[in-house]
């Protein structure tokens, strides 16, 4: 099949472009990074509705929460670790404590961002994310996905987080595919396992699971694109049905959508768990491919680590 | 302002301070002194200057208030009691269990809060937002920002301060409760926030010192940030933490302390006499 690439957060600038037209309270807020966000092709159309905060990420999200107090709905974004980590007190309390209608564009997300190295890779925005209450977490897997999302959490009320990567990665949905914030999707069925991944682990998976067909696995992968609020019955119905799981993000083992997946599984329908992920610690500077295998990030390793899963049943 | 009105917020503010000794004496938790320093400063907002009503809290086009330095809730709930927002008997469930008077303020549970605050070097920022909004919007109501001189020492304050002189926000005035005392002790001690005017001017702000215990003052500084365009105003209030009770009065131990019951009538007595 041929593959087609696009970063996601190509996806968010064309949401935003369609809410700008179809929407009068959306506002943008940016921290001098809107050429990487996409927040750019907004404020170059809406220029009157684009507030270039500066580099200032606490006194963005403290402006977005007054924007939408007075009625607004603020779109605010920067690189997803100074936008989540940076200003995590301003989400905590100004933002979620009081149930705000502000949305999180997290650009960046991952390690894949490469070059810049460990301190612009955002590897934590999940866990720190959705351990806040109120918060909505979507980690969509490509641009179409990061399209609809952005315009999923537009429609909806209450403080949303999304998280987008640099790179273009493949497109593995379609525009007419369902998207829900709060419910995951089943890629491809499967008996031996579950694969739940999202961003842009997501294409990995499925790329692994036609590996695993070949040496006669049948491997279940289901996009998990809301991390927050997590969709129970289809992990639980996945336990129950393969009887092992191997999670696959490109983030943080420790809090992230994979601690989130055994947090269900757990209380509901223990089986085996294998995570994907990073490993408590920081990544370095680097190609994104040369990353994603040096970290454990590719389909050899989800292989891998469903063969070790499939063994502890 | 007319000797009437003076004597009407005069007594207000007496009013407001008894309630404030009152439901600290009462919650046994709880800020006096940065509350009684800003007593003048809310009285004068809520009973004279902002466009608000009591009886429709959310009205869009009302004047906003926030207090950036949250923990000084017990004035603004007392003020907003004082002006109907909610019964007064709410003032004596502060801080206890299922009750409405969060420690901090709460706009989710407290009709008349504007913005919940607490984590301090906030508020500003909210302030502006708003503000933004309302230019966006065509209304032309003003948005009024209590901040501490301890705040100061947050960075985000002059994040904030860069953004309103930079967006040309009039409609922002901002109040600095300037008793010069915080927890640990005088803000030169502890770390210094002088010259506070010249810092405000710097970051672009139209600045004015006022007195912040005479409600004249307060009157003129609020009047004259009216007529400033395309600059926000700071008005600089030179305060007494603990005003209005003696032995509270610039001691930085009652920042967080509340009266017992002996201290509290102690303190009743006082506001007595002053009436």
């Amino acid at each position: 099949m041929e593959i087609k690439n696009k970063p996601t957060r190509d996806g968010y600038g064309e949401a935003l472009l369609i809410l700008g037209e179809t929407n009068k309270n959306v506002v943008v807020l940016d921290a001098d990074v809107a050429k990487s966000t996409r927040a750019d092709w907004f404020s170059d159309k809406y220029p009157e509705r684009f507030i270039d905060m500066g580099i200032a990420e606490q006194d963005m999200l403290g402006t977005a929460a007054g924007l939408s107090i007075a009625g607004k709905i603020p779109f605010v974004s920067t690189y997803g670790v100074f936008l989540a980590g940076r200003a995590w007190d301003q989400i905590r309390t100004t933002i979620c404590y009081s149930n705000l209608n502000v949305k999180l564009g997290g650009a960046h997300g991952g390690i894949s961002v490469g070059p810049d190295g460990a301190t612009h890779q955002g590897l934590e925005e999940v866990a720190i994310m959705r351990v806040l209450p109120n918060m909505t977490v979507v980690v969509p897997c490509d641009a179409i996905e990061t399209k609809k999302a952005t315009l999923a959490a537009a429609a909806m009320y209450g403080p949303c987080y999304l998280r987008f990567g640099r790179e273009a990665v493949p497109i593995v949905t379609e525009e007419n595919t369902p998207f829900e914030i709060g419910k995951g999707y089943v890629l491809k069925d499967g008996k031996d396992v579950s694969i739940i991944a999202n961003g842009s682990m997501v294409f990995e998976a499925l790329r692994a699971s036609e590996e695993l067909q070949k040496e006669g696995i049948e491997a279940r992968v289901i996009n998990l694109h809301t991390v927050k609020p997590i969709d129970e019955n289809i992990l639980i119905k996945a336990a129950y049905d393969t009887g092992a799981i191997v999670t696959a993000e490109e983030h943080q083992i420790t809090g992230g959508m994979g601690s989130a997946v055994a947090e269900i599984v757990s209380r509901n329908q223990p089986v085996p768990i294998e995570m994907i992920g990073i490993f408590d610690t920081f990544g370095e500077s680097g190609t994104p491919d040369e990353l994603m295998t040096k970290y454990g990030l590719t389909y050899l390793d989800i292989i891998k680590a469903a063969k070790r899963v499939i063994e502890r049943k | 302002m007319n000797s009437e009105l003076l004597k009407q917020l005069k007594c207000k503010t007496i009013n407001i301070r008894r309630d404030i000794i009152t439901m600290l004496e009462e919650s046994k938790s709880g800020h006096p002194g940065g509350s009684l320093s800003a007593t003048e400063i809310l009285t004068y907002l809520y009973f004279k200057e902002m466009n608000i009503d009591p009886k429709d809290p959310q009205k869009r086009d009302r004047d906003r208030f926030v207090l950036s330095k949250g923990h000084g809730a017990p004035v603004l709930y007392a003020a907003l009691a004082n002006r109907g927002y909610f019964d007064k008997s709410e003032l004596m469930k502060l801080r206890k269990i299922d009750s409405m008077l969060q420690g901090h303020p709460d706009m989710k549970g407290t009709p008349g809060v504007d913005m919940s605050t607490g984590s301090l070097g906030q508020g500003l920022s909210a302030a502006n937002g708003m503000a933004l909004a309302g230019r966006l919007d065509n209304l032309d109501y003003r948005v009024f920002v209590l901040i501490g001189d301890g705040e100061l020492q947050e960075g985000q304050i002059w994040e904030a301060a860069m953004t309103a002189a930079h967006y040309k926000l009039d409609h922002v005035t901002a109040f600095l409760d300037h008793n010069h005392l915080q927890i640990d002790g005088l803000n030169e001690e502890v770390k210094g926030v002088e010259p506070v005017d010249k810092k405000w001017e710097a970051f672009g702000w139209n600045v004015i010192k006022i007195n912040g215990h005479s409600l004249e003052e307060i009157e003129s500084a609020v009047e004259a940030a009216k007529l400033v365009k395309g600059k926000p105003t700071m008005i600089i209030a030179e305060t007494v933490k603990g005003k209005g009770v003696s032995y509270m009065e610039n001691q930085a131990g009652w920042h967080g302390v509340t009266p017992n019951a002996e201290q509290a009538k102690l303190a009743m007595c006082e506001l007595e006499v002053e009436a």
